[in-house]
């Protein structure tokens, strides 16, 4: 398979790219739009020696996760949002014992129980923290098939490097698209883990823990923790741009989202209006300085969400006032025509060059 | 003279926070002797939960991690599936077990998880205060049911032992008492029997041991005790409920 | 031969230990410890037997018992 491209589909994909990238554990629960992942993964796992177990709950799969990766193990659990809603709690202690590991989220409409169509409306949860506490995930965020395979073998190794939870935020367009991927790269380079809970075996005892009664401990660990999310802000933001250059309106868009005003930006070229795109691949870190260089050169900006607007606020503070930020989106699971992203382009194109 | 008692290795030498009287102690110490007789201790991993006993990785010399509320099932789970050659066990109360965390308990004991899972039940939420948990007995007094448990309002004290004898994920399973010395030493030979399930055959086994809590059951520790023999034990009997996956 | 060493810093007095001795040989002390307990000490050593009840029923593993 090495070198050569295969079509699969995106949830798929994600199984096999863990698998290479050597997860060793999956633990699982069923919710559409994810459940092609769980199941292709309950016939792959025990065929390369590794472990699969459904939980009882989405829950008990977040703690699997937790109770393996401090035993030092490479481990995934994907859900779609509201078992992702569930995981919350193990996500909050993953990240303050600071274990890593990899939580893939199929984002589907909400909230409560919502729908099963595609949707952009966990970027909060994601981004924000989601449970409590000072935390952040990384999220990395897919725009197809190849990058779901790119993108999950980057967060294993990311989760690795930084002792951090991972979050591959997807949506149901893009689990369940078919493209051609290709694997060759994927390696898997597992650092060794002198803090895990292997058994002593003549060490002294390691303790995987999240508690710290004494103000001043906790305080001094928080801190810790915030100075690694700024070391992941300098080193790991990622995006992408098309026409971004000479862009006088700068859409911002993620995923499948990304995908669309594409197709709209070359519908507003032909028409003569400067638009560009800035493709965040990394939702934290947020390309925040790209956005703030290109607020430079643009008259403005608009944020594209399958949402109500959650990163347009991400937008606006990359910005700082300088320029309009604007939004636009669907949500419900209903996704945008070119068409109907390329007559907003269209729309704000007036506006700003009216002033 | 030579000693014949003393702290076992693996029972760490400090002092705990646990209140004077207290049987937690006596527990984590026949926890320690077990861990010592098998010679496990550089294998063993302990999952401490959430009530009084969650500072229990600051007692024993074991490899620890710390779960959430209910949770302390499922992380061993996670940790047992990652390294099978470890002996894994967790170390819960009633209100960790038997409220928040009865989905974790039922499924790793129905999968027959090859764990050992302590089970520490003295009525209440004891770290929190002393309110109502599922174990309280009808009619007893706590911080939430100051009238006294009211079977119409909370349903009656759930019998964890009982019903996990069930499934038959569970290769051992009793229920045990902290109170005097002649339940004391009963209770470690169960205790010693979960972890040996473990070690020679990798089935699942819990033991319910029924501890005191003088401070929230308003009692001097030595009234504790009584009050353990004389209430819990009627309603909670002690027992081998499934011996080698046998119902007894 | 018998006897107990108690561990007296560490003994948040209890009484556990009083109420097991069959030979009914240990009490609270009237001085308090650094913790501010009341420890449990033996009066009449010769008359231990190293049964080990107080030992084992013990909370907080204070006893050494030699025999």
């Amino acid at each position: 398979m090495l070198g050569d491209k295969v079509l699969m589909v995106g949830n798929e994909a994600i199984g096999e790219a863990a698998i290479r990238a050597g997860c060793q554990l999956y633990f699982a629960y069923p919710i559409t739009p994810q459940s092609e992942l769980p199941q292709l993964l309950a016939r792959r796992m025990p065929e390369e020696g590794r472990v699969f177990l459904q939980a009882e709950s989405e829950v008990a799969a977040i703690n699997m996760v937790y109770g393996a990766a401090g035993a030092g193990a490479r481990v995934m659990t994907s859900s779609s949002s509201p078992g992702i809603s569930l995981k919350q709690e193990g996500i909050s202690y993953i990240a303050g014992a600071e274990l890593p590991c990899v939580i893939v989220n199929i984002v589907r409409g909400g909230p409560g129980l919502g729908g099963i169509q595609p949707a952009q409306s966990d970027y909060f949860q994601a981004t924000k923290g989601g449970g409590h506490g000072d935390y952040r995930l990384i999220v990395l965020a897919p725009a197809s098939v190849q990058e779901m395979v790119d993108l999950t073998a980057l967060a294993f190794d990311l989760a690795d490097k930084y002792r951090n939870p991972v979050m591959v935020l997807g949506d149901g367009t893009l689990g369940q698209m078919m493209e051609p991927v290709e694997f060759g790269d994927i390696k898997a380079e597992i650092p060794s883990k002198p803090w895990a809970t292997t058994g002593r075996k003549g060490r002294a005892r390691n303790v995987i823990n999240s508690l710290y009664l004494d103000p001043n401990k906790l305080e001094e660990h928080n801190w810790h923790l915030q100075a690694k999310y700024r070391r992941i802000e300098g080193a790991e933001v990622r995006y992408d741009s098309f026409n971004l250059a000479d862009a006088q309106l700068v859409v911002v868009a993620y995923g499948i989202s990304a995908r669309i005003a594409r197709t709209a930006i070359e519908m507003a070229r032909a028409d003569g209006i400067a638009a560009g795109l800035l493709r965040p691949i990394t939702l934290f870190p947020f390309p925040t300085g790209a956005i703030a260089q290109a607020a430079e050169k643009a008259a403005a900006f608009l944020s594209l969400e399958l949402s109500a607007g959650q990163m347009v606020e991400d937008v606006r503070l990359a910005v700082n006032g300088r320029r309009p930020v604007h939004f636009y989106g669907r949500t419900g699971g209903i996704i945008p025509t070119p068409q109907e992203v390329y007559e907003e382009i269209k729309k704000l194109a007036g506006e700003e060059v009216a002033k | 003279m030579k000693v014949v008692f003393e702290r076992p290795q693996a029972l760490s030498d400090v002092t705990t926070h646990y209140c004077p009287g207290c049987t937690h102690g006596i527990i984590h110490r026949l926890v320690a002797e077990t861990i010592d007789e098998l010679g496990i201790l550089e294998r063993t991993i302990g999952v401490a939960s959430v009530g009084c006993s969650v500072l229990a990785y600051d007692y024993l010399e074991c490899d620890w991690q710390q779960a959430a509320h209910g949770r302390a099932p499922a992380v061993a789970t996670g940790i047992k599936r990652a390294l099978p050659d470890s002996i894994v066990f967790t170390y819960q109360g009633d209100g960790d077990l038997a409220s928040i965390g009865t989905a974790e308990i039922i499924h790793a004991a129905n999968r027959g998880e090859a764990i050992t899972v302590i089970y520490v039940n003295n009525t209440n939420y004891g770290m929190t205060g002393g309110q109502m948990a599922p174990t309280t007995l009808v009619g007893q007094v706590t911080t939430t049911s100051p009238r006294g448990r009211d079977t119409k309002e909370a349903g009656y004290p759930l019998r964890m032992a009982e019903m996990l004898a069930t499934l038959k994920g569970v290769n051992y399973l009793a229920r045990v008492a902290v109170n005097s010395p002649a339940n004391i030493m009963k209770a470690k030979r169960a205790i010693k029997q979960a972890f040996t399930v473990q070690v020679e055959d990798g089935g699942f086994a819990l033991v319910e041991v029924l501890s005191t809590c003088p401070t929230n059951w308003r009692l001097d520790p030595v009234e504790a005790l009584k009050w353990l023999d004389d209430n819990m034990i009627p309603y909670y009997p002690l027992a081998e409920f499934k011996v080698s996956g046998e119902v007894k | 031969m018998a006897k107990v060493e108690f561990n007296e810093e560490r003994c948040k007095g209890c009484g556990l230990c009083t109420v097991v001795c069959p030979e009914d040989i240990i009490a609270l002390a009237a001085r308090i410890n650094k913790m501010g307990y009341h420890p449990a000490q033996v009066k009449e050593m010769d008359k231990c037997t190293g049964c080990t009840l107080c030992a084992r029923i013990c909370p907080d593993c204070v006893i050494k018992v030699y025999r």
